[in-house]
């Protein structure tokens, strides 16, 4: 019988490999990795100031209430005095006042809520957060697009880029790379003509505006780690207890 | 062995201190059978003492089903089940109904984990041979309980109306489009709608929360009911009923109650570990248990780039995408040759008549080029399905439990495992040639498993029973 559970052993183990053979590549974009922190207070709440300062004028964040903000550690207050410029009470939602049909003869679409964006652009090239990160520093010039705008990661998006003034203008040109071997080219962003933020200086901040995107995208994130972590040790607890009580009954049954 | 074994812990109420509970227990016993349903199905319901690992799903099933009742009335009191207003209903519990993301994320977890659970107690029948005379009643029942339980998670699926939701119901119920006559007239009719929309919804949201939670409620009862009247089988598969002490109580059997209620217990609170590690820490599983791209709402002039079912139901939309055009052929070689195996090995003349005459009719509708091959996807994918419900009378072994099968039995069962896992990988995947392939390959498999199952459990060389248990 061991030797064979062994061959049966082989089999699985040859099947399972199957599959990973046949994986074909597919359309992907390499994604940067977002260099955030999801407990860093001053991250968030910049990454909010510049949420309301350049986003939520186009997108709404429908789901979203002024007041969550208190769970990044702002007072209602200073929510109030900063980051609301619409005069809206602090229990009120994240809308803007653009009406959808206008943006949509605007921009060809209108510009999608932003609530949960940071969950629905997850994929299996890398977390929402990555995917923005990306997106936000991949937009170039191009003259064949109606915005004079593209998207490395978005290809053909219709929103211009947002914050080129901070980042400047990039283009897309070619490169010559050493591959396996041999010289492949590879299409690139150069910065030609620079912005008001240094390049480190844009990136950092894209990173506080992802930052603060995925905590909206999910605003318990970090209270359901905390319960989370009670749970499960109330569990690990109860289960010396219950197996306890089960070794004790069973030491008879034979 | 089992001569030391502990009196059942009755509890009769009776004794001095308990005199008040014991007059009310009389009240009700007068009125109500209480103390009788106890013993029947707990204190003296005498089940195997040699339970093992996978013998802990049937209870964990039924925890999975009170968690999601329990957790969808609570979201039923915050959601809308309007195309209008859903989405939205859904992040308002996430986020402004206190605590809600904990009862949506405990019932989308559940829905995932039913069917883990599920699989696993459905696969321990096919270990050891649970669905054999006498308990093809209780397989039965099971198997309505799993096609009840597949259209409760398509039904709920639509609910939290975002792009999955919307474009995954469209494939599934475009399916019924490709039915020759009454094809378009069906879709429309299950829709009750041209496209999917708010009446699509509100139907869904009835048959979720109230039609099938009923019938699966109804069909658990039966399955319990059916289950202690024959008593449970074991790791074994021999009939613990055989031998009986002077009580008449099975010698290798504990009461339930307390033995197997303690260890189930302890089953519970791994699972709740296990479960909760996912609720609090993990609650998207990588993409698997809530889509990504079922945080956009439903968008009817958006299609996604890839539409992949939930996971579970991934193995039956891989043998519906493996029936293609081309394929057509190898599945009617497929009946030809099966048709001829029961001509050749079935002594008596009548079945291998009826087998051929069947047999023809499917390889004539095959290749008749009358119906599509969309449509056989769709037969495909039903068989598949519903080819469980067969199995009490496909295995002619002479043996229940793995651990007497033979090599072949083993064998069998260990590809057909692998197939399920396979093809289920492959349903989330987009088509590629030679996933297409695998897929065939897959298919043909699955079905053989249970097709040849008459031949191959009967020429395995089985080992004999033992007459007790074994611990």
């Amino acid at each position: 019988m061991a030797k064979n559970m062994f061959k049966i052993n082989k089999l699985i183990a040859v099947l399972l490999f199957v599959p990973a053979l046949a994986l074909a590549a597919g359309d992907h974009v390499q994604l940067d990795r977002a260099p955030i922190d999801e407990e860093d207070q001053a991250s968030l709440q910049r990454g909010a100031r510049h949420f309301v300062n350049y986003c939520l004028n186009c997108h709404s964040a429908n789901y979203m209430r002024y007041n969550r903000l208190q769970d990044i550690g702002l007072a209602p207050q200073q929510i109030l005095d900063n980051l609301v410029f619409t005069g809206v009470k602090v229990g009120d939602l994240m809308t803007i006042a653009m009406d959808p049909k206008d943006a949509k003869s605007w921009f060809g679409a209108t510009p999608p809520d932003l609530s949960v964006t940071a969950r629905s652009r997850a994929s299996a090239d890398g977390s929402g957060a990555d995917w923005l990160y990306t997106y936000l520093r991949g937009f170039y010039r191009d003259a064949a697009r109606p915005t004079g705008w593209n998207n490395t990661v978005y290809p053909n998006v219709g929103m211009p880029h947002a914050l080129w003034e901070l980042q400047g203008e990039q283009v897309l040109v070619e490169r010559k790379v050493q591959g396996a071997g041999y010289l492949k080219t590879e299409m690139a962003l150069k910065l030609d003509r620079p912005g008001t933020l240094s390049p480190a200086e844009y990136d950092e901040m894209v990173a506080d505006l992802v930052n603060y995107m995925v905590f909206m995208g999910e605003p318990v994130r970090s209270d359901r780690k905390t319960i989370g972590m009670l749970v499960l040790t109330a569990l690990g607890l109860l289960f010396l207890l219950v197996y306890a009580l089960k070794k004790e009954y069973w030491k008879d049954v034979h | 062995m089992a001569a030391t074994k502990k009196e059942p812990v009755e509890f009769t109420g009776a004794g001095p201190l308990n005199a008040p509970i014991s007059g009310v227990l009389t009240w009700v016993d007068q009125r109500f059978p209480l103390m009788s349903l106890w013993r029947d199905h707990l204190s003296q319901y005498y089940a195997p003492k040699n339970f093992n690992f996978w013998y802990f799903f049937g209870s964990l099933a039924m925890l999975v089903l009170v968690i999601q009742i329990v957790t969808g009335i609570f979201l039923v009191m915050h959601y809308k089940p309007s195309a209008a207003e859903a989405f939205a209903s859904v992040e308002y519990i996430m986020r402004d109904v206190p605590m809600g993301w904990f009862i949506r994320y405990m019932h989308s977890t559940g829905a995932s984990a039913f069917f883990i659970v599920v699989y696993l107690h459905m696969f321990r029948g096919l270990l050891y041979g649970s669905y054999r005379q006498p308990r093809e009643l209780i397989w039965i029942f099971g198997m309505l309980i799993y096609l009840c339980l597949m259209a409760e998670a398509f039904f709920g699926y639509l609910l939290p109306w975002g792009q999955m939701s919307f474009w995954g119901a469209q494939v599934i119920i475009n399916l019924f489009d490709a039915l020759p006559l009454i094809g378009p007239d069906l879709s429309t009719w299950i829709r009750g709608d041209f496209v999917i929309s708010d009446a699509t919804l509100n139907r869904f949201f009835a048959f979720h929360v109230i039609a099938l939670p009923l019938a699966l409620l109804g069909l658990v009862a039966a399955h319990i009911m059916a289950l202690h009247e024959v008593g449970s089988n074991n790791p074994d598969g021999v009939e613990i009923k055989k031998h009986k002490d002077a009580q008449g109580r099975p010698l290798d059997g504990i009461p339930f109650h307390p033995y197997y209620t303690v260890k189930d217990i302890v089953g519970v609170v791994v699972f709740l570990f296990l479960f909760f590690l996912v609720v609090f820490f993990m609650p998207e599983m990588g993409g698997y248990f809530l889509e990504y791209n079922n945080f956009i709402p439903a968008d009817s002039l958006k299609t996604p780039p890839h539409i992949a079912p939930v996971w579970y139901f991934t193995p039956y939309y891989s043998i519906l995408r493996a029936i293609t055009e081309d394929f057509m052929l190898v599945l009617a070689i497929g009946v030809a040759a099966y048709t001829a195996l029961i001509w050749f090995t079935v002594r008596d003349r009548r079945i291998g008549m009826a087998a051929v005459a069947i047999g023809l009719v499917v390889i004539a509708l095959m290749k008749g080029g009358i119906i599509e091959a969309k449509v056989w996807g769709v037969v495909m994918m039903g068989l598949a399905t519903l080819i469980f419900f067969l199995l009490p009378w496909l295995d002619r072994s002479p043996v229940k439990s793995i651990r007497y099968k033979g090599p072949l039995f083993r064998t069998a069962l260990t590809v057909f495992v692998i197939t399920f896992i396979v093809l289920g990988y492959y349903g989330v995947q987009v088509v590629t040639p030679v996933g297409t392939l695998i897929s065939q390959i897959g298919t043909l498999l699955y079905f053989a498993f249970f097709l040849l199952m008459p031949w191959y459990s009967v020429m395995d060389k089985t080992k004999p029973e033992p007459d007790r248990v074994t611990m």
